[in-house]
């Protein structure tokens, strides 16, 4: 059994022999033909193409006979506003992935730059891009399932349907998760004051959890692994905990009840950035568990790539393993997505607890 | 851009000092949630009625403490990319 291992492993070192000898006539071919759009495989090129948002959702590319490189993508809706210019709305197709430029713009590494006739940067001329990027795409797509299936859902009940009888239909998909909500996140952590706070609750549990599953799916916009995405749901977060502090709350911030007088100065400190840290912990939580998921799966994935530009019978030979822990990954990625959103929620429940929390800490304190 | 020894030199410092931060992080991270692992375990083990609030609890502390990491392995990659 170890002999047949070390036979195995060295049959498989020696595939790579070939292409150590070949490696530098490889490079000077390609240096020949830098004319050629075929490059190399650039796996930080990928992995941020996949990363970060984008006027088009590209698809994938194909070489034709003459070696060139076409892209197959979809495009999307330029929205641009210049105080100067005015508005511009086109296709994002029009720049022809930064070949063309259109309407005095054009579009570098994502980014729409405005340009004078000779096709120089135009330096006084200030750009808003509001564009429908593939973010916004999906997530306006994410609103309306959202919307269509809690409104459907909620006129179902109250038509009468699931109220005094069994659910029926989607009603059965929903209620588990909604009780669920309500009676492990919201009312241990609210107590009475829960059904002010369940909308919000149940909005943010299932907005998040619906842009994870969707950024799951290969080829759709990593919307939950964009910081700017998770900054506004932290900030909306952060408000809705400010608004529900009173005064019990600052109180203890500024005047911590039961510490020593010398180690008050800092405990004062750390508990006033301790009030903005929380949301911050929220915000980078979200972002770094789902852009670090799609990042882990697009590696794997590349790693297949990577070492098939060494040798193509290296690049087999990875496929069945890389592919094998991309399946697991996945695996893990999809309960990441549940777990990411009921954390938020539930921390965020958490937080809103402890803000309107009040007169019985005091007594428990003169108890000790 | 300079392409002097000193910037490429600069630039693979900071990168190989993020690779390392991101790892060591990740290292806390299997640390702190094999210790949640072994209390909810432990737990589990003496009462076994309380299977679902340990695991509740136990997830919950695994999420703080898995954000705790990922702090440090973004602040890895910013050391790459910044």
């Amino acid at each position: 059994m170890k002999y047949c291992l070390v036979a195995v492993l060295s049959l498989f070192l020696l595939m790579f022999a070939p292409s150590l000898n070949a490696q530098e006539n490889h490079e000077a071919a390609a240096h020949e033909n830098a004319g050629e759009k075929k490059k190399d495989f650039d796996a930080a090129e990928v992995i941020f193409g996949h990363i970060l948002d984008n006027h088009e959702y590209h698809l994938t590319e194909y070489h034709d006979a003459a070696g060139n490189l076409h892209p197959v993508s979809l495009p999307l809706p330029v929205i641009v506003y210049s105080p100067q210019r005015g508005w511009n709305i086109f296709m994002s197709s029009r720049f022809e992935h930064g070949h063309a430029t259109y309407e005095g713009y054009k579009m570098e590494d994502n980014k729409i730059i405005p340009i004078k006739e000779d096709g120089s940067e135009a330096e006084d001329v200030k750009v808003i891009d509001l564009s429908i990027t593939r973010n916004v795409a999906q997530m306006l797509f994410a609103l309306a399932i959202l919307v269509w299936l809690m409104t459907s859902i909620a006129s179902s009940y109250k038509a009468g349907v699931g109220v005094k009888s069994a659910p029926k239909g989607k009603q059965n998909l929903l209620e588990p998760v909604i009780t669920f909500v309500r009676d492990e996140v919201a009312k241990p952590n609210l107590g009475h004051k829960y059904e002010k706070y369940l909308p919000y609750l149940l909005t943010t549990f299932f907005f998040i959890l619906i842009n994870n599953i969707f950024g799951l799916i290969p080829g759709t916009a990593n919307v939950t692994g964009n910081i700017a995405f998770t900054v506004v749901l932290g900030l909306i977060s952060f408000v809705v905990i400010l608004f529900s502090t009173n005064k019990h709350f600052w109180g203890h911030i500024f005047n911590p009840p039961g510490v020593p007088g010398f180690v008050k100065p800092i405990l004062v400190l750390v508990e006033f950035l301790g009030v903005f840290i929380k949301p911050f912990a929220l915000i980078i939580r979200l972002f770094a568990n789902m852009v670090a998921g799609h990042i882990i799966i697009i590696c794997l994935i590349s790693l297949i790539f990577i070492f098939g530009q060494m040798s193509s019978v290296a690049g087999w030979a990875t496929s069945p393993v890389a592919i094998g822990f991309t399946v697991f990954i996945y695996m893990i990625e999809v309960l990441v997505a549940f777990l990411q959103a009921f954390i938020f929620t539930n921390l965020t429940a958490v937080f809103i607890g402890a803000a309107f929390e009040g007169e019985h800490t005091h007594s428990e304190a003169a108890h000790h | 851009m300079i392409m002097s020894s000193n910037f490429i030199l600069l630039e693979a410092v900071a990168n190989a000092g993020g690779a390392i931060g991101a790892g060591l992080a990740a290292i806390g991270a299997g640390l702190g949630i094999g210790q949640i692992g072994k209390g909810a375990v432990e737990s589990i083990a003496r009462q076994p009625e309380a299977m679902n609030d340990i695991r509740a609890n136990m997830i919950l502390a695994a999420a703080l403490v898995e954000g705790a990491a990922l702090f440090g392995i973004i602040v890895g990659f910013l050391a790459m990319v910044l």
